[in-house]
Protein backbone atom coordinates (compact mmCIF):
# COMPACT_ATOMS: atom_id res chain seq x y z
CA UNK A 1 0.00 0.00 0.00
CA UNK A 2 1.87 3.47 -1.11
CA UNK A 3 0.19 5.02 0.97
CA UNK A 4 1.37 4.32 4.00
CA UNK A 5 4.80 4.68 3.10
CA UNK A 6 6.85 7.64 5.05
CA UNK A 7 7.74 9.16 1.39
CA UNK A 8 3.90 9.11 0.29
CA UNK A 9 2.82 10.72 3.91
CA UNK A 10 4.90 13.57 3.30
CA UNK A 11 4.21 14.10 0.02
CA UNK A 12 0.17 14.09 0.72
CA UNK A 13 0.93 17.08 3.92
CA UNK A 14 3.15 19.05 1.47
CA UNK A 15 0.00 18.39 -1.52
CA UNK A 16 -2.38 19.27 0.95
CA UNK A 17 -0.72 22.73 2.47
CA UNK A 18 -0.05 23.67 -0.97
CA UNK A 19 -3.25 22.78 -2.59
CA UNK A 20 -5.18 24.78 0.04
CA UNK A 21 -2.71 28.02 -0.70
CA UNK A 22 -3.82 27.99 -4.56
CA UNK A 23 -7.28 27.59 -3.43
CA UNK A 24 -7.06 30.66 -1.02
CA UNK A 25 -5.16 32.36 -3.22
CA UNK A 26 -8.00 31.94 -6.11
CA UNK A 27 -10.26 33.99 -3.97
CA UNK A 28 -7.57 36.84 -1.69
CA UNK A 29 -8.30 39.22 -4.14
CA UNK A 30 -12.07 39.42 -4.16
CA UNK A 31 -11.68 39.18 -0.21
CA UNK A 32 -8.73 42.31 -0.28
CA UNK A 33 -11.74 44.28 -2.58
CA UNK A 34 -14.59 43.29 -0.19
CA UNK A 35 -12.11 44.54 2.83
CA UNK A 36 -11.40 47.92 1.35
CA UNK A 37 -15.19 48.65 0.59
CA UNK A 38 -15.96 48.18 4.20
CA UNK A 39 -13.22 50.21 5.27
CA UNK A 40 -12.69 53.96 5.78
CA UNK A 41 -10.95 55.88 3.24
CA UNK A 42 -8.46 56.92 5.91
CA UNK A 43 -7.51 53.41 6.65
CA UNK A 44 -7.14 52.44 3.07
CA UNK A 45 -5.27 55.75 2.53
CA UNK A 46 -3.06 54.87 5.38
CA UNK A 47 -2.51 51.19 4.24
CA UNK A 48 -4.13 49.25 6.42
CA UNK A 49 -6.63 47.71 5.21
CA UNK A 50 -5.19 43.92 3.78
CA UNK A 51 -8.36 41.19 4.14
CA UNK A 52 -10.19 42.11 6.86
CA UNK A 53 -12.18 46.22 6.98
CA UNK A 54 -10.64 48.42 8.97
CA UNK A 55 -12.48 51.00 10.91
CA UNK A 56 -15.57 49.58 9.57
CA UNK A 57 -18.00 51.35 7.25
CA UNK A 58 -20.70 51.18 4.85
CA UNK A 59 -20.35 54.59 3.57
CA UNK A 60 -19.04 53.68 0.50
CA UNK A 61 -22.14 51.02 -0.51
CA UNK A 62 -24.55 53.81 0.88
CA UNK A 63 -22.67 56.67 -1.67
CA UNK A 64 -23.00 53.57 -4.80
CA UNK A 65 -26.70 53.06 -3.97
CA UNK A 66 -27.20 57.00 -3.80
CA UNK A 67 -25.74 57.35 -7.28
CA UNK A 68 -28.30 57.51 -9.76
CA UNK A 69 -26.57 56.00 -12.75
CA UNK A 70 -25.03 53.59 -10.83
CA UNK A 71 -28.38 52.28 -10.61
CA UNK A 72 -30.15 52.82 -13.76
CA UNK A 73 -26.94 51.07 -15.06
CA UNK A 74 -28.64 47.95 -12.37
CA UNK A 75 -31.73 48.40 -14.26
CA UNK A 76 -30.36 48.15 -17.69
CA UNK A 77 -28.57 44.91 -16.61
CA UNK A 78 -31.75 43.60 -15.56
CA UNK A 79 -33.42 44.60 -18.86
CA UNK A 80 -30.53 42.91 -20.30
CA UNK A 81 -30.71 39.61 -18.88
CA UNK A 82 -34.40 39.23 -18.96
CA UNK A 83 -34.85 39.49 -22.71
CA UNK A 84 -31.69 37.96 -23.23
CA UNK A 85 -31.75 34.81 -21.28
CA UNK A 86 -35.40 34.36 -21.85
CA UNK A 87 -34.87 34.76 -26.14
CA UNK A 88 -31.42 32.70 -25.70
CA UNK A 89 -32.78 29.77 -24.30
CA UNK A 90 -35.59 29.67 -26.42
CA UNK A 91 -33.82 29.73 -29.39
CA UNK A 92 -30.85 27.08 -28.27
CA UNK A 93 -33.46 24.69 -27.28
CA UNK A 94 -35.22 25.52 -30.31
CA UNK A 95 -31.99 24.84 -32.43
CA UNK A 96 -30.64 21.41 -30.36
CA UNK A 97 -33.80 19.49 -30.58
CA UNK A 98 -33.69 18.77 -34.36
CA UNK A 99 -30.16 18.67 -34.63
CA UNK A 100 -30.50 16.45 -31.57
CA UNK A 101 -32.01 13.80 -34.04
CA UNK A 102 -29.71 13.59 -36.94
CA UNK A 103 -31.31 10.52 -38.38
CA UNK A 104 -34.56 11.77 -38.47
CA UNK A 105 -32.98 15.49 -40.32
CA UNK A 106 -32.08 15.30 -43.91
CA UNK A 107 -29.18 17.12 -43.78
CA UNK A 108 -28.77 17.14 -40.76
CA UNK A 109 -24.94 17.65 -41.18
CA UNK A 110 -24.50 20.63 -43.58
CA UNK A 111 -27.03 22.61 -41.27
CA UNK A 112 -24.95 21.55 -38.06
CA UNK A 113 -22.12 22.95 -39.52
CA UNK A 114 -23.72 25.75 -40.76
CA UNK A 115 -23.55 26.80 -37.02
CA UNK A 116 -20.78 25.53 -36.07
CA UNK A 117 -19.14 27.49 -38.58
CA UNK A 118 -19.64 30.92 -36.98
CA UNK A 119 -17.64 29.55 -33.90
CA UNK A 120 -14.45 28.96 -36.52
CA UNK A 121 -14.75 32.13 -38.90
CA UNK A 122 -16.12 35.67 -38.25
CA UNK A 123 -16.44 38.91 -39.68
CA UNK A 124 -14.66 40.61 -37.04
CA UNK A 125 -16.03 43.77 -35.08
CA UNK A 126 -15.91 46.37 -37.75
CA UNK A 127 -18.00 44.51 -40.10
CA UNK A 128 -20.40 43.36 -37.12
CA UNK A 129 -20.59 47.07 -35.86
CA UNK A 130 -21.46 48.26 -39.85
CA UNK A 131 -24.56 45.14 -40.00
CA UNK A 132 -25.57 46.83 -36.68
CA UNK A 133 -25.38 49.91 -37.92
CA UNK A 134 -26.99 49.17 -40.70
CA UNK A 135 -30.13 47.36 -39.26
CA UNK A 136 -30.78 50.72 -37.50
CA UNK A 137 -29.73 48.53 -33.88
CA UNK A 138 -27.61 51.50 -32.56
CA UNK A 139 -28.79 52.84 -28.94
CA UNK A 140 -31.77 49.50 -29.04
CA UNK A 141 -31.72 47.43 -26.41
CA UNK A 142 -31.63 44.36 -29.74
CA UNK A 143 -27.97 45.51 -30.21
CA UNK A 144 -26.78 43.83 -27.35
CA UNK A 145 -29.36 41.13 -27.35
CA UNK A 146 -30.19 39.36 -30.40
CA UNK A 147 -26.42 39.12 -32.62
CA UNK A 148 -25.61 36.25 -29.99
CA UNK A 149 -28.78 35.07 -28.88
CA UNK A 150 -27.82 31.75 -30.19
CA UNK A 151 -24.77 30.52 -28.23
CA UNK A 152 -23.10 27.75 -30.48
CA UNK A 153 -21.68 26.21 -26.94
CA UNK A 154 -24.60 26.35 -25.61
CA UNK A 155 -26.32 24.64 -27.73
CA UNK A 156 -23.97 21.74 -28.44
CA UNK A 157 -24.05 21.28 -24.95
CA UNK A 158 -28.30 21.40 -24.82
CA UNK A 159 -27.85 19.09 -28.33
CA UNK A 160 -25.90 16.36 -25.99
CA UNK A 161 -28.39 16.69 -23.39
CA UNK A 162 -30.91 15.97 -25.69
CA UNK A 163 -29.17 13.07 -27.06
CA UNK A 164 -28.86 11.62 -23.92
CA UNK A 165 -32.84 11.20 -23.46
CA UNK A 166 -34.06 7.72 -23.92
CA UNK A 167 -35.36 7.17 -27.65
CA UNK A 168 -38.12 4.94 -26.12
CA UNK A 169 -39.47 8.10 -24.47
CA UNK A 170 -39.95 10.28 -27.86
CA UNK A 171 -41.36 7.29 -29.69
CA UNK A 172 -43.85 7.28 -27.76
CA UNK A 173 -44.91 10.48 -27.85
CA UNK A 174 -45.00 10.38 -31.61
CA UNK A 175 -47.19 7.04 -31.89
CA UNK A 176 -49.14 9.07 -29.29
CA UNK A 177 -50.13 11.13 -32.13
CA UNK A 178 -47.83 14.64 -31.04
CA UNK A 179 -46.07 16.11 -33.27
CA UNK A 180 -42.04 17.15 -32.50
CA UNK A 181 -43.29 20.42 -30.75
CA UNK A 182 -45.56 18.87 -28.27
CA UNK A 183 -42.77 16.38 -27.83
CA UNK A 184 -40.15 18.78 -27.06
CA UNK A 185 -41.91 20.85 -25.21
CA UNK A 186 -44.00 18.60 -22.63
CA UNK A 187 -41.58 15.46 -23.04
CA UNK A 188 -38.09 16.52 -23.51
CA UNK A 189 -38.35 20.15 -22.05
CA UNK A 190 -39.51 18.74 -18.78
CA UNK A 191 -37.17 15.82 -18.29
CA UNK A 192 -34.11 18.12 -19.56
CA UNK A 193 -35.10 20.44 -16.78
CA UNK A 194 -31.35 20.48 -14.63
CA UNK A 195 -29.64 21.24 -17.93
CA UNK A 196 -31.79 24.12 -19.19
CA UNK A 197 -31.65 25.31 -15.78
CA UNK A 198 -27.77 25.50 -16.10
CA UNK A 199 -27.80 26.78 -19.89
CA UNK A 200 -29.93 29.53 -17.60
CA UNK A 201 -27.22 30.29 -15.49
CA UNK A 202 -24.44 30.35 -17.95
CA UNK A 203 -26.28 32.92 -20.63
CA UNK A 204 -27.31 34.83 -17.19
CA UNK A 205 -23.79 35.36 -16.63
CA UNK A 206 -22.64 36.11 -19.93
CA UNK A 207 -25.20 38.87 -19.87
CA UNK A 208 -24.28 40.16 -16.37
CA UNK A 209 -20.29 40.13 -17.67
CA UNK A 210 -20.59 41.57 -21.39
CA UNK A 211 -19.86 45.34 -21.57
CA UNK A 212 -18.06 45.61 -24.80
CA UNK A 213 -20.89 45.53 -27.18
CA UNK A 214 -22.93 48.28 -24.80
CA UNK A 215 -20.08 50.57 -24.85
CA UNK A 216 -19.96 50.07 -28.46
CA UNK A 217 -23.59 49.95 -29.42
CA UNK A 218 -25.24 51.67 -27.16
CA UNK A 219 -25.69 55.12 -25.24
CA UNK A 220 -24.34 55.93 -21.61
CA UNK A 221 -27.85 56.14 -20.02
CA UNK A 222 -28.84 52.83 -21.50
CA UNK A 223 -25.33 50.68 -20.30
CA UNK A 224 -25.55 47.92 -18.03
CA UNK A 225 -23.50 47.88 -14.91
CA UNK A 226 -20.61 46.17 -16.41
CA UNK A 227 -19.97 48.55 -18.82
CA UNK A 228 -20.42 51.28 -16.68
CA UNK A 229 -17.61 50.04 -13.85
CA UNK A 230 -15.57 49.15 -17.05
CA UNK A 231 -15.48 52.95 -17.64
CA UNK A 232 -15.21 53.83 -13.79
CA UNK A 233 -12.51 51.09 -13.59
CA UNK A 234 -10.37 51.98 -17.04
CA UNK A 235 -10.56 56.19 -15.79
CA UNK A 236 -7.15 57.33 -15.35
CA UNK A 237 -5.68 56.14 -11.98
CA UNK A 238 -5.43 58.81 -9.69
CA UNK A 239 -2.60 57.18 -7.84
CA UNK A 240 -0.17 56.85 -10.54
CA UNK A 241 0.69 60.89 -11.01
CA UNK A 242 0.65 62.34 -7.38
CA UNK A 243 -1.43 65.28 -7.19
CA UNK A 244 -2.14 67.66 -4.62
CA UNK A 245 -5.52 65.95 -4.20
CA UNK A 246 -4.51 62.67 -3.92
CA UNK A 247 -5.43 61.82 -0.05
CA UNK A 248 -9.27 63.34 -1.36
CA UNK A 249 -8.78 60.95 -4.33
CA UNK A 250 -7.78 57.59 -2.42
CA UNK A 251 -11.12 57.78 -0.60
CA UNK A 252 -12.37 56.68 -4.64
CA UNK A 253 -10.65 53.34 -3.93
CA UNK A 254 -13.00 52.40 -1.09
CA UNK A 255 -15.94 53.51 -3.54
CA UNK A 256 -14.40 51.74 -6.59
CA UNK A 257 -14.00 49.11 -4.71
CA UNK A 258 -17.64 49.08 -3.36
CA UNK A 259 -18.62 49.15 -6.90
CA UNK A 260 -16.86 46.45 -8.16
CA UNK A 261 -17.99 44.12 -5.44
CA UNK A 262 -21.48 44.90 -6.21
CA UNK A 263 -20.87 43.97 -9.47
CA UNK A 264 -19.34 40.83 -8.11
CA UNK A 265 -22.17 39.65 -5.51
CA UNK A 266 -24.45 38.72 -8.59
CA UNK A 267 -22.35 35.85 -9.50
CA UNK A 268 -21.13 34.94 -6.01
CA UNK A 269 -25.23 34.86 -5.56
CA UNK A 270 -25.73 31.80 -8.12
CA UNK A 271 -22.63 30.45 -7.83
CA UNK A 272 -23.85 27.72 -5.69
CA UNK A 273 -26.23 26.69 -7.92
CA UNK A 274 -24.20 26.79 -11.12
CA UNK A 275 -21.24 24.67 -9.02
CA UNK A 276 -24.24 22.07 -8.30
CA UNK A 277 -24.85 21.46 -12.59
CA UNK A 278 -21.64 22.95 -14.59
CA UNK A 279 -19.07 20.56 -13.76
CA UNK A 280 -21.27 17.67 -15.66
CA UNK A 281 -22.44 20.03 -18.24
CA UNK A 282 -18.83 20.99 -18.66
CA UNK A 283 -17.27 17.40 -19.03
CA UNK A 284 -20.40 16.32 -20.60
CA UNK A 285 -19.32 19.02 -23.54
CA UNK A 286 -15.93 18.75 -23.33
CA UNK A 287 -15.21 14.88 -23.03
CA UNK A 288 -17.84 12.49 -25.06
CA UNK A 289 -17.22 9.04 -25.44
CA UNK B 1 -47.72 12.22 -41.93
CA UNK B 2 -44.26 11.40 -40.55
CA UNK B 3 -43.11 14.04 -42.94
CA UNK B 4 -45.47 16.34 -41.87
CA UNK B 5 -43.89 15.93 -38.32
CA UNK B 6 -40.42 16.06 -39.51
CA UNK B 7 -41.25 18.95 -41.32
CA UNK B 8 -41.61 20.76 -37.62
CA UNK B 9 -38.44 19.81 -36.98
CA UNK B 10 -36.89 22.06 -39.89
CA UNK B 11 -39.66 24.81 -38.70
CA UNK B 12 -37.57 24.94 -35.34
CA UNK B 13 -34.76 25.43 -36.75
CA UNK B 14 -35.67 28.31 -38.59
CA UNK B 15 -35.11 31.35 -36.17
CA UNK B 16 -31.84 30.27 -34.78
CA UNK B 17 -31.15 30.36 -38.84
CA UNK B 18 -32.26 33.69 -39.22
CA UNK B 19 -30.33 34.66 -36.42
CA UNK B 20 -26.94 33.30 -37.63
CA UNK B 21 -27.43 34.34 -41.11
CA UNK B 22 -28.07 37.85 -40.02
CA UNK B 23 -25.47 38.63 -37.06
CA UNK B 24 -22.85 35.64 -38.10
CA UNK B 25 -22.82 35.66 -42.48
CA UNK B 26 -23.65 39.30 -43.09
CA UNK B 27 -20.77 40.51 -41.36
CA UNK B 28 -18.68 37.85 -42.86
CA UNK B 29 -20.00 39.08 -46.65
CA UNK B 30 -19.12 42.68 -44.83
CA UNK B 31 -15.47 41.73 -44.93
CA UNK B 32 -15.20 42.87 -48.88
CA UNK B 33 -14.63 46.29 -47.36
CA UNK B 34 -11.25 45.31 -46.69
CA UNK B 35 -10.73 45.72 -50.01
CA UNK B 36 -12.59 48.84 -50.59
CA UNK B 37 -12.16 52.16 -49.33
CA UNK B 38 -15.50 52.28 -47.40
CA UNK B 39 -17.66 55.20 -47.05
CA UNK B 40 -20.37 55.04 -44.92
CA UNK B 41 -22.36 57.55 -47.37
CA UNK B 42 -21.87 55.36 -49.79
CA UNK B 43 -22.13 51.80 -48.84
CA UNK B 44 -20.52 48.33 -49.46
CA UNK B 45 -21.68 48.56 -53.01
CA UNK B 46 -20.24 51.68 -54.02
CA UNK B 47 -17.05 52.43 -51.80
CA UNK B 48 -14.29 52.35 -54.38
CA UNK B 49 -12.15 49.39 -54.56
CA UNK B 50 -8.50 49.30 -53.53
CA UNK B 51 -7.26 46.03 -53.89
CA UNK B 52 -4.84 44.68 -51.10
CA UNK B 53 -3.48 48.17 -50.53
CA UNK B 54 -4.98 47.67 -47.01
CA UNK B 55 -2.88 44.94 -46.45
CA UNK B 56 -0.35 46.66 -47.59
CA UNK B 57 -0.32 49.36 -45.15
CA UNK B 58 -0.68 46.75 -42.33
CA UNK B 59 2.27 44.64 -43.17
CA UNK B 60 4.55 47.78 -43.69
CA UNK B 61 2.85 50.13 -40.42
CA UNK B 62 5.49 49.09 -37.68
CA UNK B 63 3.03 49.31 -35.24
CA UNK B 64 0.97 47.33 -36.99
CA UNK B 65 3.58 44.29 -37.29
CA UNK B 66 4.51 45.02 -33.40
CA UNK B 67 1.09 44.19 -33.06
CA UNK B 68 0.81 41.14 -34.50
CA UNK B 69 4.24 39.72 -32.70
CA UNK B 70 2.55 40.76 -29.80
CA UNK B 71 -0.77 38.88 -30.03
CA UNK B 72 1.23 35.91 -31.32
CA UNK B 73 3.97 35.90 -28.32
CA UNK B 74 0.89 36.77 -25.44
CA UNK B 75 -1.33 33.80 -27.24
CA UNK B 76 1.56 31.23 -26.98
CA UNK B 77 2.37 32.13 -23.70
CA UNK B 78 -1.22 31.76 -22.72
CA UNK B 79 -1.38 28.50 -24.44
CA UNK B 80 1.67 26.50 -22.66
CA UNK B 81 1.02 28.00 -19.36
CA UNK B 82 -2.70 27.60 -19.76
CA UNK B 83 -2.50 23.83 -20.70
CA UNK B 84 0.74 22.79 -17.86
CA UNK B 85 -0.60 24.27 -14.50
CA UNK B 86 -3.81 22.41 -14.65
CA UNK B 87 -3.00 18.87 -15.83
CA UNK B 88 -0.26 19.88 -13.00
CA UNK B 89 -3.31 20.51 -10.72
CA UNK B 90 -5.46 17.58 -11.64
CA UNK B 91 -2.78 15.53 -10.80
CA UNK B 92 -2.22 17.12 -7.42
CA UNK B 93 -5.92 17.01 -6.84
CA UNK B 94 -6.17 13.95 -7.86
CA UNK B 95 -4.20 12.24 -5.26
CA UNK B 96 -6.34 13.94 -2.36
CA UNK B 97 -8.54 11.03 -0.82
CA UNK B 98 -10.68 13.75 1.57
CA UNK B 99 -13.84 13.93 -0.70
CA UNK B 100 -14.77 17.35 1.38
CA UNK B 101 -11.42 18.84 1.17
CA UNK B 102 -10.86 17.93 -2.80
CA UNK B 103 -14.17 19.36 -3.21
CA UNK B 104 -13.65 23.05 -1.39
CA UNK B 105 -10.85 23.22 -3.42
CA UNK B 106 -12.55 22.88 -6.45
CA UNK B 107 -15.37 25.26 -5.87
CA UNK B 108 -12.45 27.85 -4.94
CA UNK B 109 -10.82 27.68 -7.93
CA UNK B 110 -13.47 27.62 -10.19
CA UNK B 111 -14.79 30.78 -9.22
CA UNK B 112 -12.96 33.40 -10.56
CA UNK B 113 -13.86 32.09 -13.90
CA UNK B 114 -17.40 33.55 -13.97
CA UNK B 115 -15.90 36.95 -13.02
CA UNK B 116 -15.81 39.09 -15.78
CA UNK B 117 -12.32 40.95 -16.83
CA UNK B 118 -14.13 44.21 -16.14
CA UNK B 119 -14.23 43.30 -12.61
CA UNK B 120 -10.77 41.39 -12.58
CA UNK B 121 -9.02 44.05 -14.49
CA UNK B 122 -10.20 46.71 -11.72
CA UNK B 123 -9.18 44.53 -8.93
CA UNK B 124 -5.35 43.59 -10.37
CA UNK B 125 -5.55 47.31 -11.42
CA UNK B 126 -5.96 48.63 -7.77
CA UNK B 127 -3.65 46.01 -6.02
CA UNK B 128 -0.69 46.52 -8.53
CA UNK B 129 -0.78 50.61 -8.38
CA UNK B 130 1.53 52.56 -6.49
CA UNK B 131 -0.93 53.07 -3.42
CA UNK B 132 -2.36 49.24 -4.00
CA UNK B 133 -1.40 45.79 -1.68
CA UNK B 134 1.76 44.94 -3.56
CA UNK B 135 3.63 48.01 -3.33
CA UNK B 136 2.85 49.30 -0.15
CA UNK B 137 3.01 46.22 1.28
CA UNK B 138 4.18 43.48 -0.30
CA UNK B 139 7.15 45.02 -1.61
CA UNK B 140 8.52 46.76 1.33
CA UNK B 141 7.73 43.32 3.22
CA UNK B 142 10.05 41.76 0.90
CA UNK B 143 12.90 44.51 0.94
CA UNK B 144 12.30 45.39 -2.73
CA UNK B 145 11.21 48.86 -4.15
CA UNK B 146 7.80 49.66 -5.01
CA UNK B 147 7.71 49.49 -8.71
CA UNK B 148 4.87 50.09 -11.71
CA UNK B 149 4.38 46.75 -12.70
CA UNK B 150 1.46 48.02 -15.19
CA UNK B 151 3.69 50.42 -17.17
CA UNK B 152 6.46 47.73 -17.89
CA UNK B 153 5.76 46.15 -21.22
CA UNK B 154 7.72 42.91 -20.19
CA UNK B 155 5.69 42.77 -16.89
CA UNK B 156 2.68 43.72 -18.41
CA UNK B 157 3.11 40.35 -21.00
CA UNK B 158 3.78 38.37 -17.17
CA UNK B 159 1.13 39.92 -15.38
CA UNK B 160 -1.45 39.26 -18.36
CA UNK B 161 -0.30 35.25 -18.84
CA UNK B 162 -0.42 34.96 -14.82
CA UNK B 163 -3.68 36.36 -14.53
CA UNK B 164 -5.09 34.74 -17.27
CA UNK B 165 -3.99 31.38 -15.79
CA UNK B 166 -5.31 32.36 -12.20
CA UNK B 167 -8.53 32.87 -13.70
CA UNK B 168 -9.00 29.99 -15.65
CA UNK B 169 -6.71 27.28 -14.92
CA UNK B 170 -9.38 25.94 -12.35
CA UNK B 171 -11.79 25.79 -14.66
CA UNK B 172 -9.96 23.67 -17.28
CA UNK B 173 -8.68 21.31 -14.26
CA UNK B 174 -12.43 20.04 -14.19
CA UNK B 175 -11.43 18.22 -18.02
CA UNK B 176 -8.38 16.81 -16.78
CA UNK B 177 -10.05 15.46 -13.44
CA UNK B 178 -12.76 14.03 -15.40
CA UNK B 179 -10.43 12.10 -17.30
CA UNK B 180 -8.27 10.89 -14.69
CA UNK B 181 -11.76 10.00 -12.43
CA UNK B 182 -12.27 7.24 -15.68
CA UNK B 183 -9.12 5.39 -15.13
CA UNK B 184 -9.62 1.82 -14.55
CA UNK B 185 -8.51 1.08 -10.82
CA UNK B 186 -7.37 -2.09 -12.12
CA UNK B 187 -4.25 -0.82 -13.34
CA UNK B 188 -3.39 0.84 -10.08
CA UNK B 189 -4.08 -2.69 -8.94
CA UNK B 190 -1.63 -4.17 -11.15
CA UNK B 191 0.72 -1.95 -10.87
CA UNK B 192 1.07 -2.04 -7.07
CA UNK B 193 1.23 -6.14 -7.58
CA UNK B 194 4.62 -5.79 -9.71
CA UNK B 195 5.80 -3.20 -7.01
CA UNK B 196 5.40 0.05 -8.74
CA UNK B 197 5.24 2.98 -5.82
CA UNK B 198 2.97 6.49 -6.55
CA UNK B 199 5.13 8.13 -8.85
CA UNK B 200 6.05 5.30 -10.69
CA UNK B 201 2.17 4.69 -10.61
CA UNK B 202 1.43 8.16 -11.87
CA UNK B 203 4.19 7.48 -15.00
CA UNK B 204 3.31 4.51 -16.44
CA UNK B 205 -0.75 4.53 -15.40
CA UNK B 206 -1.68 8.01 -14.87
CA UNK B 207 -0.06 9.98 -17.16
CA UNK B 208 -0.77 7.72 -20.56
CA UNK B 209 -4.17 7.74 -19.47
CA UNK B 210 -4.91 11.56 -19.61
CA UNK B 211 -2.37 11.89 -22.55
CA UNK B 212 -5.11 11.68 -25.50
CA UNK B 213 -6.96 14.48 -23.31
CA UNK B 214 -4.03 16.57 -22.82
CA UNK B 215 -3.50 16.11 -26.68
CA UNK B 216 -6.81 17.02 -27.93
CA UNK B 217 -7.24 20.26 -25.58
CA UNK B 218 -3.00 21.35 -26.95
CA UNK B 219 -4.11 20.63 -30.42
CA UNK B 220 -7.60 22.73 -30.03
CA UNK B 221 -5.61 25.55 -28.26
CA UNK B 222 -3.48 26.49 -31.56
CA UNK B 223 -6.70 27.38 -32.88
CA UNK B 224 -6.60 30.33 -30.71
CA UNK B 225 -3.08 31.74 -31.42
CA UNK B 226 -4.21 35.08 -32.32
CA UNK B 227 -6.39 35.15 -29.71
CA UNK B 228 -4.66 36.74 -27.10
CA UNK B 229 -7.85 37.78 -24.79
CA UNK B 230 -9.24 41.51 -25.98
CA UNK B 231 -11.35 41.19 -22.53
CA UNK B 232 -8.46 40.86 -20.13
CA UNK B 233 -5.70 42.99 -21.88
CA UNK B 234 -8.62 46.29 -23.16
CA UNK B 235 -8.92 46.30 -19.26
CA UNK B 236 -5.84 45.97 -18.07
CA UNK B 237 -3.45 48.16 -20.62
CA UNK B 238 -2.41 51.71 -21.06
CA UNK B 239 -0.87 53.88 -23.27
CA UNK B 240 2.50 53.23 -21.58
CA UNK B 241 2.57 49.73 -22.55
CA UNK B 242 0.83 49.60 -26.44
CA UNK B 243 4.57 48.69 -27.69
CA UNK B 244 4.32 45.40 -26.07
CA UNK B 245 0.75 44.98 -24.86
CA UNK B 246 -1.08 46.48 -27.96
CA UNK B 247 -2.40 43.11 -29.59
CA UNK B 248 -4.96 42.46 -33.08
CA UNK B 249 -8.06 42.85 -31.05
CA UNK B 250 -7.45 46.21 -29.23
CA UNK B 251 -5.32 47.42 -32.40
CA UNK B 252 -8.61 47.16 -34.61
CA UNK B 253 -11.05 48.39 -31.81
CA UNK B 254 -8.96 51.58 -31.53
CA UNK B 255 -7.73 52.05 -35.62
CA UNK B 256 -11.27 51.06 -36.74
CA UNK B 257 -13.96 52.79 -34.27
CA UNK B 258 -12.10 55.17 -32.72
CA UNK B 259 -10.33 57.04 -35.81
CA UNK B 260 -12.40 55.37 -38.08
CA UNK B 261 -10.19 53.52 -40.23
CA UNK B 262 -12.79 51.00 -41.35
CA UNK B 263 -10.39 49.44 -44.24
CA UNK B 264 -7.41 49.09 -42.39
CA UNK B 265 -9.03 47.73 -39.09
CA UNK B 266 -10.86 45.43 -41.25
CA UNK B 267 -7.83 44.02 -43.42
CA UNK B 268 -6.12 43.77 -39.83
CA UNK B 269 -9.25 41.88 -38.55
CA UNK B 270 -9.81 39.48 -41.49
CA UNK B 271 -5.74 38.56 -41.53
CA UNK B 272 -6.86 37.39 -38.01
CA UNK B 273 -10.02 35.57 -38.88
CA UNK B 274 -8.24 33.64 -41.68
CA UNK B 275 -4.78 32.34 -39.97
CA UNK B 276 -7.55 31.71 -36.90
CA UNK B 277 -9.34 29.51 -39.14
CA UNK B 278 -6.48 27.67 -40.88
CA UNK B 279 -5.23 26.99 -37.58
CA UNK B 280 -8.33 25.85 -35.91
CA UNK B 281 -8.79 23.62 -39.16
CA UNK B 282 -6.09 22.35 -38.44
CA UNK B 283 -6.02 21.95 -34.79
CA UNK B 284 -9.61 19.75 -35.72
CA UNK B 285 -8.03 17.73 -38.23
CA UNK B 286 -5.34 16.70 -35.74
CA UNK B 287 -7.54 16.18 -32.85
CA UNK B 288 -9.71 14.10 -35.16
CA UNK B 289 -6.11 11.97 -36.44
CA UNK B 290 -4.39 11.80 -33.39
CA UNK B 291 -7.20 11.42 -30.45
CA UNK B 292 -10.04 10.78 -32.42
CA UNK B 293 -11.81 13.75 -31.62
CA UNK B 294 -15.39 14.77 -32.63
CA UNK B 295 -17.27 17.81 -32.32
CA UNK B 296 -20.66 16.47 -32.80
Amino acid sequence: MYYKSTGYRIFNVANIVFLSIISIACILPLIHVLAISFSSGLAVDANKVTFWPVEFTIDSYKRTFADSDFVGSFINSLLRIVLGVSIGIIVTVLTAYPLSKMEKLKGGKPLAWFFVFTMLFSGGLIPTYIVIQKLHLMNTIWAIVLPNALGIYNMILMLNFFRGIPKELEEASLIDGAGHYATLFRIYVPVSMPSIATIVLFITITHWNAWFDALIYLKKEQWPMSTLLQTLVKAPDPSQHMTAEEAMMLTERTLKAAKLFVGTAPILLVYPFLQRYFVKGMVLGAVKG
Amino acid sequence: MRIKTNLALYGMLVPGIILTIVFHYLPMAGLVIAFQDYKPWLGFSRSPWVGLDHFRTAFTRPDALQVIWNTFIIACMKIIVNLAVPVLFALLLNEIRKVAFKRTVQTLVYLPHFLSWVILGGIITDMLSSQGVINKLLMPLLGLQPYLFLADGDWFRAIVVVTENWKEFGFSTIIFLAALSNVDPSLYEAAEVDGANRWQQTLTVTLPAIVPIIVVIGTLAMGSILNAGFDQIFNLYNPLVYEKGDIIDTFVYRVGLLSSQFGLATAVGLFKSGVGFVMIALAYFLAKRLANYRIF
